[in-house]
């Protein structure tokens, strides 16, 4: 077990290392400079020389790259003399735009990102593997029938429609909700409750109908199963049938592509942040690679492969916990 | 290693397969297959012996039955014949020629003459493929086509099994299960083959249809003079097919004879344990008779008992069988056992 | 239709009336290419202490039959009529919840492959701990300790250790005998095995119907045991239906429908199975065509198309559906419409079993 961990976090290193590389390798390869686009109307080719000095791009990339690992395992410091400025370990550099500590940048954004993933996942499995598993239960019958017609809805709903939709009606019109934010849940949780509410409902509804979908599938499956059987002829209650043994069973898969689903979107909820106009990681992500703006564009990616492979190395545990049979070699 | 079959010189020994009038169309020399498998919480690699050494040959126009129970290796002793599992150790030799390190292409010259029925009807036959198709695609995958066309020969073998030949078009879930096992036959025999390696094919079948295949295995068995490897848990079924029969037990081979060795004088004490415990319709009323009931399972293929393999499960053990490990030894003609304390005269 | 196989010979029970008497069962369930009559107007009478077999092939109707007499039908698309009497209570109609508590109490169920009828994700303990729980609520020590006695029982080594095993730790053999713990764990006096020695090795499969036997003399219970295979039923079974197209077609004393049987599909089945004695050289006779489809059944005897007797006879075979009818041995009956003289006189001559 401890030695399966190990292993993956090895290889979770080196993945990471990799996708660095090939960052830094597609940034460069872009034809523009990123003291191009920062330096304005009045550019000349000694201003640009001058932002590159500054912003270190004119050294060779592999030099660049080892000064952000450098960087990233044991802080760097820019500048010399007098100017220097220290920049400890994890560092990420700063923005080439507003020069702010990148981690700052990150800590700032990251909480908005992780408070509307965290609460459509939520909202998605409950409705979503709840709806699901009514409708397998239910098969047939009118519910059946209409819980697969939403999801059908819902899975092929964009948020980019339905987001504008809900906020048109909630905020614009009625006046229930105030304008999605993000306040810190620390500060006001019940702020931070009414702002979220409608990026959750937004993203979760939409992502519960994948999850209806896939719940009534597997629990479907699960049903047929023979130890379903086996249950019921012990005499177990319908529920104790459906709780215990065939929801158990129908649970692996699930698991795994919810798990999946989380880290993939803790990465950046591009569309709903972009829709509710919160500043996420995501939203934050797209303006970097706009920018050129090479150090917050290496850290949310960075964070995103980081969640998604966090994410795949807790599910592949879970499997463990879950099935007896799977053993973790 | 254990197993003496593998020390050279071990084939010019008594154990050597029993010298037959002419030469033999398949011989299987120390044939062994072990998969290497992950095992326990810090993932050390062990083999599973899943055949570990064993001789036999089939003649022209011979049956041979492999029988024994789960994890015997009687599956992948078949599997290796044909080539499709590569074997870890031992020789293949077929019609005089090594074929046990064939390479894909030689393989495909092999075809012709040595082929394998499934267990499964339902799934070796490909749903999307009418039965014209799946019938033809050994004679187009080999470039053959034969006087009168692909189709009429499609249908001349479809008729040989026993299928109509206007189902030609049609596709395999339209079938039953006995048909879909014809189907499976028809695609075997199209290449004419001279040895068939028929691994449990009638066991997914209803008993009327079992029946009819057999009697359809029988009867193109003697038309083309077809010489089988049939593998089969059902020692009742392999008696009404088979001309000589292997019992297998943990990748070993325990015994081999001709029917009438196997099924009425059986040596070893597995062969007996075996055609004892088979509830047999004709035994009714023999209730009281003396059954011989082997206690507990087959032991795990990854440990496997030191000496004879079977000794955990023998009453007639002695300190020596967990010693000394029986060689495969001639008893009579044609009949080879491997037990240091066989078992004489005819079944009780 | 009146099978009355009950067995005159075994009152050393008590009861009044057999444990199980089925009468008249027909299952119907709708499908999309119709509706399928899997069980059509099957009658038996079952005592405790004794084993029925039910032979037949795939699409017989002997599974379903099973899983009926314990509820375990697909409610909602099934039509169920006639009468199963549990003990003297009706099951066909009963509310669910009361059939709920009767099952795994009353009478329990043995599966044919117990890798797939046993919960991959829970210890085999729990799971047998489980079925004493749901009819003994709250008394968890005590169930702990009836499965680790069930589990020596069948004869686990270390019941203690095995307790915590998973399914996918034991062998096959290992696993049916977890699974017949599991269903004796309450002392049911109905055991219902179906298929139970199928997916196992024959050594194995000798153990399992041994065990069989002890526990049914320990507890006198009344199992029904269902099976393709002609040898299990022939070493377990005192009495014998065999099935066709979801009719019972010749019922009788294991004797009676083994060695003298009446009816051609039985004379078919026996004579298709190849047997460890008799002429090997010989071809096997088998049943020409295949089983009927439940759907569209023939008309007449089910049988009819398939048998090589039908114009012997030359009575309705391809018109009417035989009735089970007595013939002049007590306790056999058999649908078919030769007359019995003829069945008779045809199974002495032309019928050759295995054994000769």
């Amino acid at each position: 077990m401890i030695r399966y961990l190990v292993k993956r976090v090895l290889l979770a290193i080196l993945s990471l290392v990799a996708v660095s590389i090939i960052t830094f390798i597609l940034f460069f390869a872009v034809p523009t400079s990123p003291a191009y686009v920062m330096c304005g109307k009045q550019c000349d080719a000694h201003a640009i020389a001058q932002t590159e000095q500054r912003l270190g791009l004119d050294k060779p990339t592999y030099v660049q790259y080892g000064e952000f690992m450098k960087g990233l395992v044991a802080g760097r410091s820019y500048g010399t003399g007098e100017l220097a400025v220290k920049c400890p370990a994890p560092c990420l550099g700063f923005s080439f735009r507003t020069n702010e500590p990148v981690t700052d940048i990150i800590g700032r954004t990251l909480p908005v990102t992780v408070s509307i993933v965290v609460g459509a996942t939520v909202l998605q499995l409950v409705l979503g593997v709840g709806l699901g598993m009514i409708s397998a239960l239910r098969r047939g019958t009118a519910f059946d029938k209409a819980a697969v017609g939403v999801s059908l809805v819902g899975a092929s709903m964009q948020i980019y429609f339905f987001g504008p939709i809900l906020l048109l009606l909630f905020v614009y019109t009625m006046h229930l909700l105030p304008n999605p934010g993000y306040t810190s849940p620390f500060d006001d949780p019940g702020q931070w409750f009414v702002q979220m509410l409608l990026p959750w409902v937004t993203l979760g509804f939409l992502n519960s109908a994948i999850f209806a979908r896939l719940s009534r599938a597997q629990m479907l499956e699960t049903l047929s199963e023979d130890f379903v059987r086996t249950a019921r002829a012990k005499g177990l209650t319908k529920w104790k049938v459906y709780g215990r043994h065939a929801l158990r069973a129908a649970i692996t898969p699930i698991v795994t592509t919810a798990g999946l689903y989380f880290g993939a979107s803790l990465g950046g909820a591009v569309i709903t942040e972009t829709v509710f106009g919160v500043n996420g990681l995501g939203r934050t992500a797209v303006q970097a690679v706009n920018d050129l703006n090479l150090p917050v564009v290496m850290a949310t990616v960075l964070l995103a492969a980081f969640f998604i492979i966090l994410l795949n190395i807790v599910v592949d545990m879970l499997y463990s916990v879950i099935d007896p049979r799977v053993r973790l070699s | 290693m254990s197993e003496q079959t593998f020390e050279p010189g071990s084939q010019a020994a008594p154990t050597a397969v029993a010298p037959r009038s002419s030469s033999p169309l398949l011989t299987v020399e120390g044939l062994a297959k072990h998969f290497p498998v992950k095992q326990g919480a810090f993932g050390t690699k062990a083999l599973v012996r899943a055949v570990d050494g064993v001789d036999f040959s089939v003649d022209r126009g011979e049956t041979l039955g492999l029988v024994g129970e789960s994890g015997c290796g009687k599956t992948t002793t078949g599997r290796m014949v044909v080539k499709l599992l590569e074997a870890t150790a031992g020789k293949i030799v077929f019609e005089g020629r090594d074929i046990t390190r064939f390479n894909r292409s030689q393989m495909r010259a092999l075809r012709h003459d040595l082929q394998i029925i499934f267990q499964d009807p339902y799934s070796s036959l490909n749903p999307r493929h009418t039965v014209g198709k799946i019938v033809a695609m050994p004679l187009q995958v080999n470039g053959i086509n034969p006087p009168g066309g692909v189709k009429k020969r499609v249908q001349e073998l479809l008729e040989t099994v026993g299928l109509n030949p206007e189902h030609y078009n049609r596709y395999p879930h339209e079938f039953s299960g006995g048909q879909r096992q014809r189907i499976g036959i028809a695609r075997a025999l199209a290449l004419r083959p001279k040895l068939i390696v028929a691994d449990e094919p009638v066991s997914a079948l209803d008993v009327s249809i079992q029946a009819q295949v057999i009697n359809l295995l029988r009867d193109l068995q003697r038309e083309f003079d077809l010489a089988f490897v049939f593998i089969a848990h059902d020692l009742a079924v392999v008696r009404h097919f088979c001309q000589r029969i292997g019992v297998m037990y943990l990748g070993k081979m325990v015994e081999i004879g001709d029917r009438h060795q196997i099924y009425e004088e059986p040596a070893h004490p597995y062969t007996r344990a075996l055609l004892s415990a088979v509830p047999d319709v004709t035994k009714i009323g023999e209730k009281g008779r003396e059954r011989i009931r082997l206690e507990g399972d087959v032991p795990t293929p990854l440990n496997p008992p030191s000496g004879c393999r079977f000794r955990t499960r023998c009453w007639k053990a002695q300190p020596k069988c967990a010693e000394v490990e029986p060689p495969l030894l001639q008893i009579g003609t044609g009949q080879q056992v491997a037990c240091h304390f066989p078992e004489t005269g005819p079944i009780a | 239709m009146t099978a009355t196989a009950s067995s005159a010979a075994t009152s050393e029970v008590q009861d009044d009336r057999p444990y199980l008497e089925v009468d008249d069962l027909r299952v119907q369930f709708k499908t999309e290419d119709g509706i399928v009559r899997a069980v059509d107007g099957i009658s038996f009478k079952l005592e405790r202490g004794r084993t029925l077999g039910i032979v037949g092939e795939s699409g017989s109707g002997k599974s379903v039959t099973s899983l009926t007499v314990l509820g375990l039908h697909n409610m909602a698309r099934t039509r169920v009529t006639g009468s199963v009497r549990v003990n003297g209570r009706e099951i066909v109609g009963l509310d669910e919840e009361k059939v709920r508590r009767m099952r795994g109490r009353d009478m329990a169920m043995i599966f044919q492959d117990p890798l797939s009828a046993l919960h991959p994700y829970y210890t085999i303990g729990r799971q047998i701990a489980e079925a004493y729980l749901v009819h003994h609520p709250g008394q968890k020590a005590k169930a702990k300790r009836r499965a680790i006695e069930m589990l020596d029982r069948v004869g686990i080594p270390q019941p203690q250790r095995r307790y915590d095993s998973y399914p996918h730790e034991f062998s096959g053999g290992m696993r049916q005998r977890a699974m017949i713990a599991m269903a004796l764990v309450n002392d049911p006096s109905l055991l219902i095995a179906d298929e139970p020695t199928t997916a196992l090795d024959v050594t194995v499969q000798a153990q399992i119907l041994d065990l069989l036997d002890d526990l049914q003399r320990e507890f006198n219970s009344a199992i029904i045991m269902i099976t393709h295979d002609l040898g299990v039923v022939s070493r377990v079974a005192n009495d014998v239906m065999v099935m066709y197209g979801g009719h019972a077609i010749e019922f009788g004393s294991v004797d009676q429908v083994l060695t003298e049987p009446q009816h051609p599909y039985t004379w078919g089945l026996l004579q298709s199975v190849p047997s460890l004695r008799g002429n090997a050289e010989d071809d096997l006779d088998p049943i020409p065509g295949s089983p009927p489809s439940l759907i569209n059944l023939p008309s007449g005897c089910a049988f009819h198309p398939r048998c090589a007797y039908r114009m012997i006879g030359g009575g309705p075979c391809d018109l009417e559906v035989p009735e089970l009818l007595p013939t002049a041995q007590e306790g056999h009956v058999v649908a078919c419409h030769l007359p019995e003289n003829e069945r008779r006189r045809i199974f002495a001559e032309e019928i050759k079993l295995g054994a000769e």
